[in-house]
């Protein structure tokens, strides 16, 4: 494992009195591929606008390379930010732009061109050096954005949402552009999104936020196959989420069915949440499965169909599935038990308060 | 087709009724005649004499120095009021914002008495320096008020990202904003200077015995019984005053036309 690079410790911040984060602990390793995920408001950018030096926390200190820097200002620091609303100097020419950095630190003439055709070449827009910035698509202004701040060799390059503006082919065009960038510099990425997937896709680490307060940190996997809270679970795709029991290790009963599973530790006897994602759902003839319903709605959505099963209880199942059932047709339901995911029932309101969007 | 000449009729009697009289005084600086009465033929013997009369280039030299220096500092001082009133909530901006609109739409001689109120219970002595700080306090608002759309405009985080790259804050206000919100701060300027060139009343309130401007200077000559070189003036004046404010629609324009 590399070493930890940033560390942040017990930041508080809040806004005319509202919370914003609280005691928020989180490290970064050197060459991650970090990325903070969250509903807007959960306080992601604000994370990073911590780490940028654009505010200050209240409470607590910024670690970076074994130095606290959170009283430095954000010329100081050996970080660079791409900004959302890319935030290129208009007035400029594209080559000016990306030597502004440079330029403050006195390099030499040579030194700066070589970098601006470095950088050009990087971002694939090689010849636009004299282009003026408002004469550029959004895509090509954010790649631009993207090679002002890495001429600067920093050692973490922190993004705010940088796709956000651009249209969906466009943005999946740059995730692949972006993890291209981040093997070939071999720099650490902190990357701020609300879009699950682009946060699948990219990360090596996702931190998923909501109120200001961590929810989950894990890989991409982890976290889309084991969940820690119905939060993380909703937040991150489609789930169907139903309160059950553990009867005992490796047994969960859900809608009085008992369904074996690969999950210990829980108790005996103990309300809990499970979690099934919609693909996991194995639909079949009646006699074959562990619960029964009736499929209520199904829709063709290309890859797979999107069906709503019924079961007796009222509970409505969000089943994906390559194999179709008309509606009306009674089905067995059964899950694999790897599929299963439990997780612990919030003990009180409050912490609800805290896992559940509102 | 009668609609139309109606119209345009139209247009050129309000043009008429607002350019006749400024016509007249142009009309006659240039004649020969001393009395208003009868066309003696062109002359530029106004303008000649005009130049000659020392009083009259002096008060014309106040005037250009203190519309200059006052829109200047107004310019300086407005621009930084700006940054301050844009980093404000929403609430106290709002406030802000009424408070330096307040003297645009105050009469001047309200702004003219309250002036030399201030000034005399401050025991300062009346002159070029009174002239000059009750310009520098009346130019201001126009100043904000003309720096502070292209402040709003203004895109934050580009403030942001060159602090980001390095650059000091002072560096990157010169570097980023400064050319960002330039065509305000430029009309800014040029709203002050005219209006500080244009002014009367708050100089004929502040100003001392002994030093002129041009409008006082014409007030007082015009009392002894008027001379054609006050034409030969007026029209300077009127010239000077339409080519700034042709310059004045003409910065923001030209902005557009880049961008």
């Amino acid at each position: 494992m590399n070493k930890k690079l940033i560390d942040l410790q017990h930041i508080t911040k809040s806004f005319d009195g509202q919370m914003i984060l609280d005691d928020l602990n989180l490290y970064i390793r050197e060459n991650e591929f970090l990325t903070l995920l969250g509903p807007s408001g959960c306080g992601k950018t604000t994370t990073l606008r911590i780490l940028g030096g654009f505010e200050t926390p209240d409470q607590g200190h910024v670690i970076f390379d074994d130095q606290d820097i959170t009283k430095l200002p954000p010329n100081k620091r050996q970080l660079n930010t791409v900004f959302q609303k890319y935030a290129l100097f208009t007035h400029m020419t594209i080559a000016e732009n990306i030597a502004f950095g440079l330029k403050i630190k006195n390099k030499s003439k040579s030194y700066i061109n070589d970098k601006i055709a470095y950088a050009l070449k990087l971002v694939n827009l090689e010849g636009y050096g004299s282009r003026m910035p408002d004469s550029l698509s959004g895509g090509q202004q954010q790649r631009i954005a993207i090679a002002r701040a890495i001429v600067n060799e920093p050692k973490v390059l922190l993004l705010d949402e940088p796709l956000g503006a651009l249209d969906l082919k466009l943005r999946q065009d740059m995730q692949y552009e972006l993890i291209r960038l981040k093997n070939e510099l071999g720099i650490t990425f902190i990357y701020v999104t609300h879009d699950q997937e682009e946060a699948l896709t990219m990360s090596d680490t996702i931190v998923v936020m909501n109120q200001g307060y961590i929810q989950q940190i894990g890989s991409p996997e982890k976290i889309y196959n084991e969940p820690e809270n119905a939060f993380v679970a909703d937040f991150i795709g489609d789930s169907n989420i139903i309160g059950g029991t553990m009867i005992e290790d490796k047994l969960v009963e859900i809608l009085s069915a008992r369904f074996p599973c690969v999950d210990t530790g829980f108790g005996t006897n103990r309300p809990v949440d499970v979690v099934i994602r919609p693909e996991d759902v194995i639909l079949s003839s009646p006699a074959n499965g562990r619960l029964t319903g009736t499929v209520t709605h199904l829709i063709f959505k290309g890859v797979h169909y999107e069906m709503e099963v019924t079961t007796p209880d009222g509970y409505e199942w969000l089943v994906h599935s390559t194999g179709m059932y008309p509606v009306g047709t009674q089905v067995g339901i059964d899950v694999d038990p790897f599929n299963i995911q439990i997780m612990h029932k919030p003990a009180s309101e409050d912490e609800e308060a805290v896992k559940i969007d509102e | 087709m009668i609609k139309t000449a109606a119209k345009k009729f139209y247009v050129f009697l309000i043009f008429l009724f607002l350019y006749a009289p400024i016509a007249t005084l142009i009309v006659l600086s240039f004649n020969a005649s001393k009395t208003r009465a009868k066309w003696g033929g062109f002359t530029t013997r106004w303008y000649v004499s005009l130049f000659r009369n020392d009083a009259i280039m002096n008060a014309l030299l106040n005037t250009l120095t203190i519309a200059l220096i006052a829109s200047l500092t107004a310019t300086v001082i407005g621009t930084i009021a700006c940054i301050a009133i844009i980093n404000m909530k929403k609430k106290s901006r709002a406030i802000w914002m009424g408070i330096t609109n307040i003297p645009m739409l105050n009469a001047d001689i309200v702004t003219g008495i309250s002036l030399m109120l201030l000034f005399l219970s401050l025991g300062l002595k009346f002159g070029y320096g009174t002239i000059l700080l009750s310009h520098i306090t009346f130019c201001i608002p126009y100043v904000i008020l003309s720096v502070m759309p292209r402040m709003k405009q203004f895109n934050t985080s580009t403030y942001e990202a060159a602090l980001d790259l390095g650059a000091g804050p002072v560096y990157s206000f010169f570097k980023v904003v400064l050319p960002d919100i330039l065509p305000g701060v430029l009309s800014g300027f040029l709203m002050a200077f005219t209006m500080s060139l244009d002014d009367f009343i708050i100089t004929h309130f502040t100003k001392g015995a002994g030093v002129d401007t041009l409008s006082t200077k014409i007030y007082t000559e015009v009392k002894k019984g008027i001379k054609p070189e006050m034409y030969a003036l007026s029209t300077l004046i009127f010239v000077t005053v339409l080519i700034l404010l042709l310059l004045i629609n003409k910065a923001p324009a030209d902005k557009k036309q880049k961008a």
